[in-house]
Formats: structure tokens, C-alpha cells, sequence
């Protein structure tokens, strides 16, 4: 069988290429990148209208562009590349052929007619029930039939990640275990299957709901097996770009992870533990126990956490070991500041790195403690925190490792090299003020999902303090920089893939710079080393970062809600 | 290629190295024992619970 198949030897890496494989990567990245760009400019007419001195969209409007932007980003763009990020960890980096190529091409085709389908429901302007399409409120058919259209595609997508692990181990393509990067794709993969169950669930009973076929659907048993699908959708994201993280590292410096089994034993936990953070939305439901509360978001998820800050730890550790073995054992960070700041690949992923730690993932163990969530639930803090998460987090991270794989996938070397120089720093920055002045201006109360901040035609007015209203001013300026920075990206990806100088078969690209070392993605293999003091004082301010901003909640909510 | 890291298809036809490789790792390299671990989990502790207590709210009269 493999005799049949078509393939090409990579010159910068080695790897045996499947040509199928490939064109598949392609086509899911150039569905992605398109998403982005509309999901972004939705996104920009949301913050926009957010902004009170702009105001820019009437209310029907905004809760379009608000489910448009929502639809588009956090599902739409983030699938299609995690798609072609589980044909790269598989089918690329295992140097086997692809499983079933037809099946991956019918799965890339129900993502596409799904997502089109969803995405004109929603512009036909009967279908603003926002992301989580919370029943009553009552969508058009042709909304959930896209959706599940698009899950039933992704389905399959998972179903050809996994076929092509057992092809690979069958022909023996790779030596030992699975590379890590591959293991995180795994990760992503099991909870995508996880997801994509919950979402079929929820989903064809609302369909049939919305045809007029079922009479009722419960609110609570909705909103409940919906946030197993809607939350854990950003689970996957969370492994994919942790994989990705793991990649960028390899990939840059030749670095392997200072522990397989830590490492590992860190995505162990993702795949038992991550997706019960979706409890935390239930928060505030009464019909729930406090103990399945605490167990689902503080208890369980903590395992979670814990591996998060594994990999915070293990990505910059084995850069760092990587930089010393090289000799730059200067000081504490000689190894950090001669790190290749102007590589955009290695830039991205490593604000990724630290604004998904700083921002994102402390900002969500605060909101998964049943006590101090009370504070802000429900508030802009929500996608302020996400957006640390799934935007600075995973969206910079897919964004940085465009920049190598453009020329290794696409063969075309990139352009506008300046400017792809700028655009991590410039998107990164933008998202990261985006995510804290949302989380300010949830903290003194401001509703999410709500199109008039001032409350203006209400009955009975209310003022929020002065300061929410220069967050929310503070945002808008970070999003109008992010959305530069969005821009930015998709000129130079789309330019590159057009207009790029086409690479021969036998000819390494130029930038950026992709060293032999970079084989030591597709292997497995550790470092073995612990001699990484500048990660570790690293570390240490993230956890004093974390221990204080965990108590100032407290303190918060201990003066918020006094008892005597 | 390190010692405890063989190829599985190599280690399971002799019953002396099976012996060397440690359970976790087993576990690990088993995608489907994964797969099935990472819907169960979250399937009864969220869900599955989760409907349970929702089942047992009191209806309004």
C-alpha cells in the first residue's frame, strides 16, 4: 500500500512528506486563515461597539456580529487548524503515509459547507442567539445543521488522526513512542472526540427543537451538556497549542523536553482532568451540589492545572537547556536574551507562553473557585479571560508556527519579512490589553454580552465607576492594535502563499531559520537536564504572581460581601 | 533509540523486556486505552452527575 503513496523528502527537516497529507495541511490552513479573517473583523466591530465613546454598532447588529465573531474564531478558525496541526503531528512527523485520505477530504468538505451554512444563518440576521445558543432563545435550523455538519466533519478529521497512529506503529515509521509533539496532538484529539460527542448530544435534539419536531428542551440540560462541548472545544486548543509550544522549541532550537515522562504525565492530566473545568460556567446554578461543583472545577481541575504549569515550566526549560548547551551559560538569562527575538515564530510562542500563564491560566483557576467566581461571573472578566487563553494562548501560538510552516508546507518562501517581524508583538500586546482591560472591567462589574455598557433606555439607571468606563476605552484601543496585528498576519500568510518565491524540491528556505537540529520534533527523547536556573526564577515569579492575585480575590471578595 | 524506549511490536514478542517497560509507559503508548480514559472520566464526573443532580431539583408545583 505505502508504495502507492506519493511522497516528497523534506530538505530542511528529513522528513518523509505524504503528499496527501500536505495537501490536506493546506487546505485546512487556508480555511482557517480565511476564518480568522472574517471572525476577526467581527470581532473588531464588537470591541468597537464596546468602546463607549464609539458605540459603533445598533443593538441587533452587535449580538450579530457577537455570535458571527464568536462562531468564527473560537470554533471555525481554531478547528480547521488543529485539523491540519493532527495531520502534521501524525501523518509528518511519524513519516507514515496518511490514513484514508478520501475520509479526511469528505471531513474537510462537511467542516467547509457546515461552517457557510452557519455563518449565512447567522447574517441572515434570525440566528443572533450569540456562541452558546442558550434555548429558549430559538436559532434558524440551518444554524445547529451547520454546526453539526462542521462536528461531524471534525469527527472524521479525529477518526484519520488516530487511523494514521496505527499505520505508523504498524510499519513501523518511528522508533519507540510517539514523539511528544504528536502525544500533544493525541491529547487534543481525544478531547475533540470528547467535544464533538457532547456536541451531537446537545446539538440534534436543539435541530429538531428548532424544526418544531421536539416540544421542549431543558435550559439547565442544555446549558449543561452544551459547556461539555463549548468549553472543552477550548480544551483542545489548550493541548494543540501546547504541542505547538513543544514544536516551536524543537523546531528554533533543536531542544527536546527535559522530561518525556513529566511531559507526558502533564498531558495525562489534560486528557482525565481538563475538560471538567467546563463546570465552572454552573457556578452559580442552584440546581448543582456544591460537591459536584468543587469537585468538577477545583478539585479535579487543579490536576489540570497542574499540568499546565508542567509545561510552563518544561517549554522554556528545555529552551533554556538548549541555549546552554550551546555555551550561553552567562548569568541567569544570557540563554533568553540572545534568544532569536526577531524570529516571529519563536516571538509568538513565547508571549504565547506567557501571556496563556500569566493572563489566562491564572485568571481561570481564580473563576474555577466556586467562592471567589461570585465576583465576577458572567462579567467581561469571562472573555477577558479567554481571550488570554484561546487568543493570546492558542491563536499567537498557530499564528507563530505559520511562520515555518509556510515554507516547509506550502514551499514558498515567506514575504514581507519586516513586517512579519513586528506582527507577534503587535497582535500579542493587543490581545494581552484586551484580555486585562476586560478582566478590570469585569472585576468592577460590567456585564458581558451586553451592548450599552450606560445602560441608557433603562428604567432605573445604573453608573458604573468611572474607571470601568476607561477599561472598556483602554480595550477598544488594544483591539483596534490586535486586529492590526490580525491584519498584519493574514497579509503575510495570503501574500507568501501567492506571491511568495516558489522553493525547488531540494531547496531550503531561507527564513526563517529551521536548524538540522529541528529533527529533534518527530523523535523522542529527553534533555535530561535540570540545570535551568533562569526558568526556575521564572517560574518563581509566576507563582508569586499567582498566590497574590489568588488572595487580593479574597481580600476583594471579603469586602464586596461583608458578614458579621 | 534508549533501552526502555523499543518499539512495542519489538518488546511484545519477548516476554522478559515486556517485563522492563514500566506500566505508565504502557499506558501512555496506548492511544485507545487514552481515548477511552478521556471520554469516561469527564462523561460520569461531569455529565453523567451533573444530569443525575439535575434529574432530582424538586418540579414547581
Amino acid at each position: 500500500m505505502s508504495s502507492l503513496v506519493d511522497y516528497r523528502t523534506c530538505p530542511t527537516t528529513g522528513l518523509r512528506v505524504d503528499r496527501s497529507a500536505e495537501k490536506l495541511i493546506k487546505a485546512n490552513a487556508v480555511a482557517a486563515v480565511v476564518f480568522l479573517a472574517i471572525g476577526g473583523l467581527f470581532g473588531l466591530l464588537v470591541a468597537l461597539t464596546r468602546w463607549p465613546a464609539v458605540h459603533f454598532l445598533p443593538a441587533d447588529m452587535f449580538y450579530l456580529a457577537l455570535t458571527a465573531h464568536g462562531l468564527d474564531v473560537l470554533l471555525v478558525w481554531i478547528i480547521f487548524f488543529e485539523m491540519a496541526v493532527l495531520y502534521f503531528a501524525s501523518a509528518i512527523l511519524l513519516n507514515s503515509r496518511l490514513a484514508a485520505p478520501k475520509v479526511a477530504w469528505t471531513g474537510f468538505g462537511l467542516m467547509l459547507v457546515g461552517a457557510l451554512i452557519t455563518n449565512v444563518a447567522v447574517l441572515q440576521g434570525q440566528s443572533s442567539v450569540m456562541f452558546t445558543s442558550y434555548v429558549p432563545m430559538m436559532a434558524e435550523p440551518p444554524f445547529y445543521l451547520g454546526l453539526i455538519l462542521f462536528a461531524v466533519g471534525a469527527l472524521l478529521g479525529c477518526g484519520v488522526f488516530f487511523g494514521t497512529l496505527v499505520i505508523a506503529k504498524r510499519d513501523k515509521t518511528y522508533d519507540g513512542s510517539i514523539p511528544l509533539v504528536t502525544f500533544g496532538a493525541l491529547t487534543a484529539a481525544i478531547i475533540a472526540v470528547f467535544t464533538i460527542a457532547s456536541g451531537a448530544i446537545i446539538l440534534i435534539p436543539t435541530l429538531l427543537w428548532s424544526l418544531g419536531l421536539v416540544s421542549h428542551i431543558d435550559p439547565l440540560i442544555y446549558k449543561t451538556v452544551w459547556w461539555a462541548m463549548g468549553h472543552s472545544s477550548q480544551q483542545i486548543n489548550v493541548s494543540a497549542h501546547v504541542a505547538v509550544w513543544y514544536a516551536i522549541a524543537a523546531m528554533v532550537f533543536g531542544a527536546k523536553p527535559l522530561s518525556e515522562k513529566v511531559s507526558r504525565t502533564a498531558f495525562l492530566m489534560y486528557i482525565l482532568f481538563l475538560q471538567l473545568a467546563s463546570a465552572h460556567h454552573m457556578l452559580v446554578e442552584p440546581g448543582f451540589s456544591s460537591e459536584w461543583k468543587i469537585f468538577n472545577t477545583s478539585y479535579a481541575m487543579y490536576l489540570a492545572v497542574l499540568g499546565s504549569m508542567i509545561h510552563g515550566m518544561t517549554v522554556p526549560g528545555s529552551i533554556e537547556a538548549a541555549q546552554r548547551a550551546r555555551g550561553l551559560t552567562k548569568g541567569l538569562f544570557e540563554w533568553l536574551r540572545k534568544a532569536p527575538w526577531g524570529n516571529p515564530a519563536f516571538a509568538g510562542m513565547f508571549m504565547s507562553l506567557v501571556f496563556f500563564g500569566f493572563i489566562g491560566g491564572i485568571s481561570g483557576v481564580v473563576m474555577g473557585t466556586e467562592q471567589i467566581n461570585l465576583i465576577m461571573h458572567n462579567t467581561l472578566y469571562v472573555p477577558g479571560h479567554f481571550h488570554g487563553t484561546v487568543v493570546a494562548g492558542t491563536t499567537l501560538a498557530f499564528m507563530a508556527i505559520t511562520y515555518i510552516l509556510v515554507p516547509l508546507i506550502f514551499r514558498r518562501e515567506l514575504v514581507m519579512r519586516k513586517l512579519a517581524t513586528w506582527q507577534p508583538y503587535v497582535f500579542g500586546i493587543g490581545v494581552a490589553g484586551i484580555s486585562v482591560f476586560m478582566m478590570g472591567a469585569g472585576t468592577l462589574g460590567v456585564a458581558r454580552r451586553h451592548w450599552d455598557m450606560t445602560f441608557a433606555d433603562a428604567l432605573l439607571p445604573f453608573d458604573y465607576p468611572a474607571a470601568a468606563y476607561l477599561m472598556m476605552g483602554l480595550n477598544g484601543i488594544f483591539a483596534v492594535m490586535a486586529a492590526l496585528g490580525g491584519l498584519m498576519y493574514v497579509v503575510i500568510v495570503v501574500g507568501s502563499v501567492f506571491f511568495g518565491k516558489k522553493l525547488a524540491e531540494d531547496e531550503k528556505p531561507s527564513y526563517p531559520e529551521v536548524p538540522p537540529a529541528s529533527a529533534a520534533v518527530s523523535h523522542y527523547g529527553s534533555s535530561e537536564t535540570l540545570r535551568i536556573p533562569g526558568t526556575a526564577f521564572l517560574v518563581g515569579i509566576f507563582f508569586t504572581a499567582f498566590v497574590l492575585y489568588y488572595f487580593v480575590n479574597w481580600k476583594y471578595l471579603s469586602e464586596i460581601w461583608p458578614l458579621s | 533509540m534508549t533501552e526502555n524506549n523499543k518499539p512495542d511490536d519489538a518488546i511484545s514478542s519477548n516476554p522478559s523486556d515486556q517485563e522492563q517497560i514500566p506500566l505508565m509507559q504502557r499506558v501512555l503508548d496506548n492511544p485507545f486505552l487514552l481515548l477511552v480514559l478521556g471520554i469516561a472520566v469527564p462523561a460520569v464526573f461531569y455529565l453523567i452527575w451533573g444530569i443525575i443532580e439535575i434529574t432530582q431539583i424538586p418540579i414547581a408545583d
